[in-house]
């Protein structure tokens, strides 16, 4: 009788535990307490669709808290390829994007899903590869003859294959090299780019890479810059609006208040130092107000 | 070898020193994993207990289709739940996309299956005789029920202890629907896959060492409390 009055109250207790985590599982939403000087808007979530480089460089773990304090905003950033934020935006499922791969955004803006089209700031690609550089890409002198050289040599070209921005950008390049890589020697990770950098080390492969991405990750790599400098290179940031009256479920004035920030003055300059002190040179070149034409 | 130490001492530093950030994943991990597993067990348990005892046509069918269900793979259960509440999606409108909330409903579906198949499956097996003397005593059928289900509670527990496990080490599902947001979304599954991509392997090695900690400290008081039911050595 004894033991069945303690099996039952343990029974009890293991089902008053599982209650209990519900509990606090629900009652303490994850809402730091902000501090006065902050506003606090009606529509307080805002979902940023953008890329993996962005949160790879760490860069937005420096501009989200600090846009958060200053607007009440709570940010869901979602970093995916450019491929992949920019569909979130044409369903409206984002509010606000900020993506690297100007043809692509040309399409949104020019039908009216994209607004508030802004220019935030650039970068670079550059070709990375082994040491011993067996394809021989620093003697070639623009992207189009590294990609020969690497497609020619022994040697495996590693892709993103994920539709972002640096992968529309490789593909393009192959296109304009009047290649198209397949078999082995072309390997696609589907991947971002810290990966896609990991594995090409590990396989001593070449890849295509945005500087900033590369710099945050190469203590881990075996991997140099072999090729870079040029202009078609250039990895150029806009960041724009969902259109509201196209999407009405869309946080507008969160989607406006981030387009603000990142163009003002002070998040500018938080982007242009950023990285100097880790890696010696400033991983994105702020450029605010300037037009593509202006760029390099 | 020189990183595998590094990673080590990372997360002895970070487990000793408790790093807020890592204790706010930590802990979010077990609401979120816990309240999944919580959902199942109240979805799964009537489920696998009327797929035992009650005799319908179709049974073997449906019972089919749940013991695959045992093998659902966390991505597929992340895109479907990800396609129902986005914005655009039949749900949309809930606006819990992206949030903790999304996680728990996703892993409580992976995890339903599996306790309802464990639950099916055991009370299956216990001794046709005995199901026999609870009628002739005259139990309802509710009491029938509940006296059966005592009967099979340790294999109750195996079934919460396999449903917490599966969705305390997925991620296809935790990235899919909760965007893996920092200070919001971001589990150690998740969290660990982000610090990879970064390059940092030493704190992924310590998110590692951290998620086998925690998922076999759940199971080892899972299984404690079951031994103690069983009344075994």
């Amino acid at each position: 009788m004894k033991k069945k009055l303690k099996l039952r109250l343990s029974f009890g207790f293991a089902l008053l535990m599982a209650i209990l985590v519900i509990v606090s599982g629900c009652g303490k939403a994850a809402t730091p307490t902000t501090p006065a000087a902050t506003p606090t808007p009606a529509k307080p979530d805002l979902i940023l669709a953008t890329t993996t480089s962005t949160q790879d460089s760490g860069l937005l773990a420096v501009l989200i808290p600090a846009f958060e304090k200053k607007t009440g905003y709570k940010i869901k950033t979602i970093a995916v390829g450019t491929g992949a934020a920019l569909a979130m935006g044409e369903k409206g499922d984002a509010d606000v994007m900020l993506v690297h791969a100007f043809t692509s955004e040309k399409k949104l803006v020019d039908n009216k899903t994209a607004i508030n089209y802004q220019l935030v700031m650039h970068n670079d690609f550059v070709i990375v590869g082994p040491t011993a550089d067996p394809a021989k890409v620093k003697d070639t002198k623009t992207a189009v003859d590294a990609l020969k050289a690497i497609y020619a040599s022994p040697s495996i070209f590693v892709s993103r294959g994920d539709d972002s921005g640096t992968d529309k950008m490789e593909k393009a390049l192959w296109v304009k090299a009047n290649l198209k890589p397949t078999g082995t020697k072309y390997q696609s990770t589907g991947q971002g780019m810290g990966q896609t950098l990991t594995i090409a080390s590990e396989k001593e492969g070449y890849t295509l890479t945005d500087r900033a991405t590369y710099l945050a990750t190469k203590k881990n790599l075996k991997l140099n810059i072999l090729l870079e400098g040029e202009t078609s290179l250039l990895n150029i940031y806009h960041v724009m609006q969902v259109n509201p009256e196209k999407f009405p479920k869309v946080n507008a004035d969160g989607a406006k208040a981030f387009v603000d920030f990142m163009v003002n003055a002070d998040t500018q300059k938080l982007i242009g130092s950023f990285g100097k002190d880790q890696y010696g040179q400033a991983l994105f070149f702020a450029d605010a107000g300037k037009k593509m034409e202006d760029l390099k | 070898m020189e990183m595998i130490w590094q990673g080590i001492l990372a997360a002895i530093h970070l487990l000793i020193t408790g790093d807020p950030e890592v204790l706010e994943i930590t802990l979010l991990t077990l609401k979120v994993s816990g309240s999944g597993t919580f959902i199942s067990l109240l979805i799964g348990i009537p489920f696998g207990t009327l797929l035992a005892l009650k005799h319908f046509p179709g049974r073997r069918f449906v019972l089919s289709i749940v013991n695959a269900g045992m093998g659902l793979p966390p991505v597929v259960v992340g895109l479907w739940v990800s396609i129902f509440l986005w914005r655009s999606g039949p749900f949309g409108f809930l606006n819990i996309m992206y949030s903790p909330t999304a996680i728990i409903i996703a892993q409580a579906i992976i995890a339903s299956p599996i306790v309802a198949a464990l639950t099916c499956a055991a009370l299956q097996q216990t001794d046709p005789k005995l199901r026999l003397q609870i009628w002739a005593l005259g139990a309802t059928r509710l009491q029938y029920t509940w006296l059966l289900l005592k009967e099979v509670r340790f294999s109750l527990f195996a079934a919460i202890i396999a449903g917490f496990g599966a969705v305390v080490s997925e991620i296809g599902a935790s990235m899919a629907v909760g965007g893996n947001i920092q200070g919001q979304t971001r589990v150690l599954t998740t969290a660990t896959v982000l610090e990879v991509s970064k390059g940092n392997f030493d704190i992924a090695i310590a998110l590692s060492i951290i998620l086998c900690v925690l998922a076999y400290g759940a199971t080892l008081g899972l299984t404690l409390l079951q031994q103690k039911q069983q009344g075994g050595p």
